[in-house]
């Protein structure tokens, strides 16, 4: 982590206390977690307290406090995609990555998360892999996803 | 500043426009109930044990008087069997939350509540934010704050602060309802120093820990 990146995300949004969360969702943009002296940073220069941050920071799901891997898997497990077997697909997802939601493996390479609708129902059952989303899924074809993850 | 008059349990009240109904119902001498009510601090309208009824208009409806500002011709009850059931509910919920606070217990038998209603969830906190509004609008020092949100939301020192700051202070803890703080307190005092080498939290600590 660079002081500067988190210097120069604090100063496009003119070290306007108002920003926090705008600033939050940059940092979390740029590193895929909130680091402690990014927060610190932040603190510092907008004059917000900590309490105020960890607070914003551990209120709203887009931020986190622990370090995410490089590849977002997200499982859906809304009604269509549940009825169309999700919870088969979140059993591949935990085989493969070997977490489950909420989880990060120690490589680093996979974040799991269950949602609940990603909106396209029509093509359950569902996985968004950052930010791409793979529809009519089979066990076969959601662990050749993965394994395309480098 | 001019002033309003309204009616508050058949009494006639004058309140200052701008004040809350909590106010000037205690200043008229009507006691309201409240948990999460300071008077230096900012109203916060959390616990919603001052839930009161409001008639304007020929309409009657709940509103929590800590946050309701008083307005003209108001005619307010504080006391009804519709009043005594939601305090009743609310405290059967925070019992189940801090079912050995003794403020709240005292409430309980004043409004009938039965500690019991509900499978006990001892998180020993009902987040009356009281701490945390004491220290950053009175003391000024943000040690302490919420995390989280909904059914996981909670209390949380910052270390860092709470290191420097809390040992010499300690304003928030009679301010409690619960006495949850100081065990928070001590929490983060042996997360930070597991060993419990620093000096800054040992004297919080009870003569029963090791």
């Amino acid at each position: 982590m660079e002081m500067k990146t988190i210097d120069g995300i604090i100063e496009r949004h003119q070290v306007e206390p108002s920003a926090l969360i705008q600033i939050l969702l940059e940092i979390q943009r740029e590193y895929h977690w909130l680091p402690q002296p990014a927060l610190h940073e932040v603190g510092r220069r907008l004059q917000v307290p900590m309490s105020r941050i960890q607070h914003v920071a551990t209120f709203y799901k887009a931020f986190s406090m622990v370090p995410k891997g490089r590849h977002r898997v997200n499982i859906c497990m809304g009604t269509a995609c549940h009825v169309r077997g999700a919870s088969r697909i979140l059993e591949t997802v935990q085989e493969h990555a070997g977490v489950g939601p909420g989880e990060t493996d120690l490589e680093h390479k996979f974040s799991v998360e269950t949602v609940n609708c990603i909106g396209c129902c029509a093509l359950g059952p569902v996985i968004d892999v950052n930010g791409k989303i793979h529809g009519r899924l089979t066990r076969a074809e959601t662990a050749g996803v993965l394994e395309r993850c480098e | 500043m001019s002033t309003v008059h309204l009616t508050i349990d058949g009494k006639d009240v004058e309140a200052e426009e701008g004040t809350s109904l909590l106010a000037a119902a205690r200043s008229a001498g009507i006691p309201i109930p409240t948990l999460c009510h300071h008077d230096k601090l900012e109203a916060l309208g959390g616990c919603r044990l001052c839930m009161v009824e409001v008639e304007s208009r020929g309409k009657t409806r709940l509103v929590v008087s800590c946050v309701y500002t008083v307005e003209k011709g108001l005619t307010v009850r504080t006391r009804s069997a519709k009043l005594e059931r939601i305090r009743k509910g609310i405290l059967e919920l925070l019992l189940a939350h801090a079912p050995d606070s003794p403020q709240l217990a005292e409430l309980a038998r004043e409004y009938g509540a039965d500690r019991n209603r509900y499978e006990p969830e001892s998180l020993f906190c009902i987040l009356c934010g009281l701490c945390v509004r004491y220290c950053a609008e009175v003391v000024g020092k943000h040690a302490v704050g919420f995390i989280d949100r909904g059914i996981r939301k909670e209390i949380s020192f910052i270390p860092e602060i709470a290191a420097k700051e809390c040992d010499a202070c300690k304003a928030c803890f009679p301010l409690c309802p619960t006495s949850y703080l100081q065990a928070a307190y001590v929490l983060t005092g042996s997360l930070v120093f597991p060993d419990g080498c620093s000096t800054a939290f040992q004297s919080s600590r009870g003569p029963s820990s090791p």
